[in-house]
């Protein structure tokens, strides 16, 4: 056998006994002494402190800002804080964000003022979770959790869509669609002076 | 342009901006003169097309003459460029630096932060120069003016108040280019806000315009309302389907979903602007009733899915060996006409084919063939023209760029238009037009009488065709003063087809059927022995040839039985005979056809229209990945199925093909001279009628969208005050318009029309005569109070 490995000729037959099959000279077993002292490093290993978890049954806590899935916030009385201004979509490096606004009409208030998102996905097969969405949000309705397990098994699986995202109700929170805070407007939903839903806003709720 | 009028040089005066010397004509404004040397002066109400009027006073510079500089910086929007001017702008003076920063601090003192719930938001001309020229920290706090926000001024278009920048640019389109005043500014001072007039809604064809042009997000579309940001869309540029005018749009598609359409910018014809059924009426595209698949019907009499091949297989079947038409209707590009009428010659075998899917004459054919195909007559025509004269044609509602060009030349030079017509219309009033009022019917011998010269313009609608004489007459008119003549058709592609020869007269490139040289350079080109010579049929007599078993089949090319004479008889022929539809929606036709093959609508292909002028617009697809195909395509793959090749499986290899034609230098069609028919006489209860259509109707190309439908003009009928006063009705009560073959009901408006004749709207909710009456101009029917 050659040393050397000729480039096939393009358009040549590719066989199996054409293929030259390089030698390589392995060296021979290390001497004792040094195969004791790499033994004796794993031996030392064994008593030291373990730095690994067995997931996924123990779970490390992250660090506080660890940047997870997002999460779409919610105004103390339920309504969607996401107004569908597409800030995020134009903030995100990895094109990774799609959002669609719409009217907010009396019959259907999903967020404080005239608009909300309609749409709004995120493709975490894109997502490099920069945070620069974050940053953009006028209206802090888009954060990051802490949630870092977002394995899945399909493509579609890992497009989140806006139910996905959304923040659960808390306790005082009405699911929309519902009116605002009776006597307010957005302004006070932005100073934080809606703190809770009022009874009026559940009877119009749909 | 003429050496002579080169001759008439212009003044140039030499001015130094930022010390850069640059020469102007006499007369241009500072800002201008600035852009030409390409120092962009920041401004809002400036627009080129408008009247200076120095609104927002965002344009301050130094400016110094002779020496003598100005005590305060000048908005450089309306002062022109004078001899031994010296302008400083904000990269060279600091003075006028700080008076534009100051500018943009009151601009934006009022001014809420919207811009994430703002459509203007990323195109937005305040957001842009507040980051070129404005203080990057406010200094004005406190509470801003508030109103309550947004408000409608029309179904279309949202006010918000609050977002203004009071630079009058609305107002100003709307009272100089549209001739519509329907919104001003009022109130004073900080309150000073846009708005309507209590009675008066912003009922303007040309509404869209003026929120293309807010450079603040204060107008808005309703329909395009929180649908995308700029960075979403991909713009194409692209010609408008919905008319003859031929202007250049701007499609922007969003993920394949055309969300709007906003005018482009081509001087020559529709310069800046579009009409609202441009802008808004592209909903037919993506409506529910969109074919999605070929239809074909099967023994049970039933229309079912079927695949391309299956499709084409029972098209071809039905079509070979037949005597089969084809009507085209006015709509297609240039290149899927030049298919269609490449497919009836070759696959077919006829010269039955017409483009002309609604009231037509033999006049007019020979008129079109002798006199329009390969004629041009341009928007600058009308910008020269002395006197402009329109027979049969009502600019705002026909063919609104052409009522824009007319509109800016009364204004600007006063140019006079003369109307032929039995009603007054609101365009007419607008171009103070000179009102030659004749009967329905008596439109001919009105024109005998008209002095023009060689400088002067007639501009013929397609309505001319639905009274004898009057095409003759017009073309008389123009031989004996010289002025020129035009043909304005109502739909985009009714001149591309007649150029491309989907005509039963003329081959492609006007050569006429009758000449036989014609023919032979035509088969020659083709590649086939010989063309049919026998001439053609019209849309009408094919319909009258499948009910005296002359013809066995059609196809049928984007068509509505609603537009055709006779809808009920060429709904029986199309029972009859075996149709083949190239539809993009279901329709009329598609219910009766045998085989059903769906095309692509206008933003999925390629092409060029043809405008009234003769001038080609191409466009591009704007949505790039769209199975639809072409009508050009599927006629090819149709006519292989047939065993007969036309070889046209693009639009691009159409338009080389058609191009490579070239136009016929031969003898033309010779012109045939109609005398007019004997006036119509009137008594009792009887009038005559005339109609034509608004811009804004029940059109199957506006279908879904609720918001344009919202500024159509009312559904009335007219008659004249002797009329009645003499039936004992006044503006308002209902009016029973009938003949013997049905009846329409109106409200009725007492205005200024021919005292024989009533008018009402062509195809309007509740208003249809061609098919409820069959009569829509010179017919007599009884009008009586309801």
């Amino acid at each position: 056998m050659s040393n050397s490995i000729e480039p096939k000729k393009s358009g040549a037959a590719q066989n199996v006994d054409d293929v030259s099959f390089v030698e390589v000279n392995q060296p021979g077993p290390a001497p004792l002494s040094q195969q004791a002292k790499g033994f004796w490093v794993t031996f030392q290993s064994m008593f030291k402190k373990n730095l690994t978890v067995a997931y996924p049954d123990v779970k490390a806590p992250t660090e506080e800002r660890f940047h997870g899935r997002h999460q779409l916030n919610r105004h103390p009385d339920g309504l969607e804080k996401c107004i569908g201004c597409e800030l995020c979509a134009w903030a995100c490096p990895a094109d990774a964000i799609f959002v669609e606004g719409a009217d907010n009409t009396p019959d259907n208030q999903m967020s404080p003022g005239e608009r909300y998102g309609k749409v709004y996905q995120i493709n975490y097969l894109r997502c490099v979770f920069c945070g620069l969405c974050i940053e953009a949000c006028p209206t802090r309705a888009l954060t990051m959790t802490n949630e870092y397990e977002l394995a899945d098994s399909s493509r579609e699986k890992l497009i989140f869509e806006k139910e996905d995202l959304l923040a659960p109700l808390r306790a005082g929170m009405l699911q929309p669609p519902h009116p605002m805070y009776p006597g307010t407007t957005d302004k006070d939903y932005y100073n934080g002076d809606v703190t809770s839903a009022h009874p009026s806003q559940e009877g119009k709720s749909k | 342009m003429t050496t002579q009028e080169t001759a008439v040089a212009v003044e140039l005066i030499t001015v130094v901006i930022d010390g850069f010397e640059v020469s102007v004509p006499k007369g241009t404004l500072v800002i201008r003169a600035a852009e030409k040397l390409g120092i962009q002066i920041p401004r809002f109400c400036d627009h080129p097309l408008l009247d200076p009027v120095g609104a927002c006073r965002q344009c301050l510079v130094d400016i110094e003459i002779n020496g003598r500089a100005f005590p305060k910086p000048q908005a450089s929007c309306t002062i022109p460029v004078e001899p031994n001017m010296i302008v400083k702008t904000q990269l060279t003076s600091a003075v006028a630096d700080k008076a534009q920063k100051g500018v943009m601090e009151l601009l934006l003192g009022n001014h809420p932060l919207d811009c994430p719930v703002c459509d203007k938001g990323g195109e937005c001309p305040l957001q842009n120069q507040a980051m070129s020229n404005g203080n990057p920290e406010a200094r004005l706090g406190g509470v801003k003016r508030t109103f309550e926000k947004p408000i409608n001024i029309s179904s279309q278009v949202l006010l918000d108040r609050e977002r203004c920048v009071l630079c009058a640019r609305c107002t100003r389109f709307s009272e100089q280019i549209a001739s519509d005043p329907f919104i001003t500014l009022n109130h004073r001072g900080a309150l000073q806000q846009v708005g309507i007039y209590e009675n008066d809604p912003f009922k303007s064809y040309f509404s869209g315009n003026t929120i293309q042009i807010c450079p603040v997000g204060a107008l808005t579309g309703a329909s395009y309302r929180f649908r995308a940001r700029p960075f979403d869309l991909v713009s194409t540029p692209s010609a408008c389907e919905h008319c003859a005018s031929g202007c250049d749009m701007r499609t922007d598609v969003r993920r394949g979903k055309t969300l709007r359409r906003l005018a482009g910018d081509d001087p020559a014809v529709s310069e800046e602007w579009n009409c609202d059924k441009g802008r808004w009426a592209f909903k037919y595209i993506t409506s529910q009733n969109r074919l999605t698949q070929p239809l074909v019907r099967n023994s049970d009499g039933e229309l079912v899915a079927a695949s391309w091949p299956e499709a084409l297989a029972a098209a071809a079947a039905g079509l070979v060996g037949k005597r089969a038409g084809v009507i085209v209707g006015g709509r297609p590009t240039l290149e899927d006409a030049y298919g269609y009428a490449k497919f009836a010659r070759i696959a077919l075998n006829t010269n039955d084919i017409d483009f002309r899917a609604r009231v037509t004459s033999d006049e007019e054919a020979h008129f079109l063939s002798s006199h329009v195909v390969g004629s041009t007559v341009e928007y600058r025509d009308i910008d020269r023209a002395d006197h402009v004269l329109l027979v049969a044609f009502e600019p705002e509602e026909e063919s609104p760029i052409v009522f824009l060009r007319l509109n800016k030349n009364f204004k600007k030079r006063g140019l006079i238009v003369t109307s032929v017509a039995s009603k007054a219309s609101i365009a007419m009033d607008k171009l103070k037009a000179r009102f030659i009022k004749v009967a329905p019917g008596n439109e001919a011998q009105a024109l005998a009488a008209i002095e023009l010269t060689a400088k002067s313009v007639i501009l013929v609608g397609e309505r001319a065709s639905e009274s004898a004489g009057l095409l003759s007459a017009a073309h008389a008119l123009a031989q004996k003063t010289g002025a020129k003549l035009a043909w304005i058709p109502r739909r985009a592609g009714e001149r591309g087809a007649l150029e491309a020869g989907a005509f039963s007269h003329l081959l492609p490139g006007g050569r006429p059927v009758s000449d036989s040289s014609a023919r032979v350079d035509m088969a020659a080109a083709w590649g086939v022995s010989t063309l049919p010579s026998t001439p053609g049929r019209s849309a009408s007599a094919m319909i009258e040839a499948v009910h005296s078993n002359e013809l066995d089949a059609l196809v049928i090319g984007g068509v509505d039985i609603a537009d055709m004479p006779q809808s009920a008889r060429t709904t029986e022929a199309l029972k009859k005979a075996f149709v083949v539809s190239l539809e993009i929606s279901h329709s009329s036709v598609t219910e009766l056809a045998d085989v059903v093959l769906p095309v692509a609508a206008v933003t999925e292909k390629y092409g060029s229209y043809i405008n009234w002028e003769g001038r080609q617009r191409n466009f591009a697809a704007a949505v790039a990945d769209s199975l639809n195909r072409s009508d050009v395509r599927i006629l090819s793959v149709l006519a292989d199925a047939m065993g007969q090749s036309i070889m046209l499986g693009t639009v691009t290899a159409a338009a080389r093909e058609f191009a490579q034609l070239g136009k016929w230098e031969g003898a033309r069609a010779s012109h045939v001279q109609v005398q007019p028919g004997s006036p119509v006489k009137v008594s009792g209860d009887q009038a005559i009628i005339t109609s034509w259509r608004r811009l804004l109707d029940e059109g199957s190309l506006q279908v879904g969208e609720d918001n344009l439908a919202g500024t159509r003009r009312p559904t009335i009928a007219v008659i004249s005050p002797s009329r009645a006063q003499s039936i004992g009705v006044s503006s308002g009560d209902q009016l029973r318009i009938s003949n013997a073959q049905g009846s329409i009901t109106l409200a009725a408006l007492v205005e200024d029309i021919h005292d024989d004749a009533v008018w009402l709207p062509r195809n309007s909710i509740g208003s249809t005569p061609l098919q409820t009456l069959n009569a829509v101009h010179g017919e007599l029917v009884t009008v009586v109070k309801a």
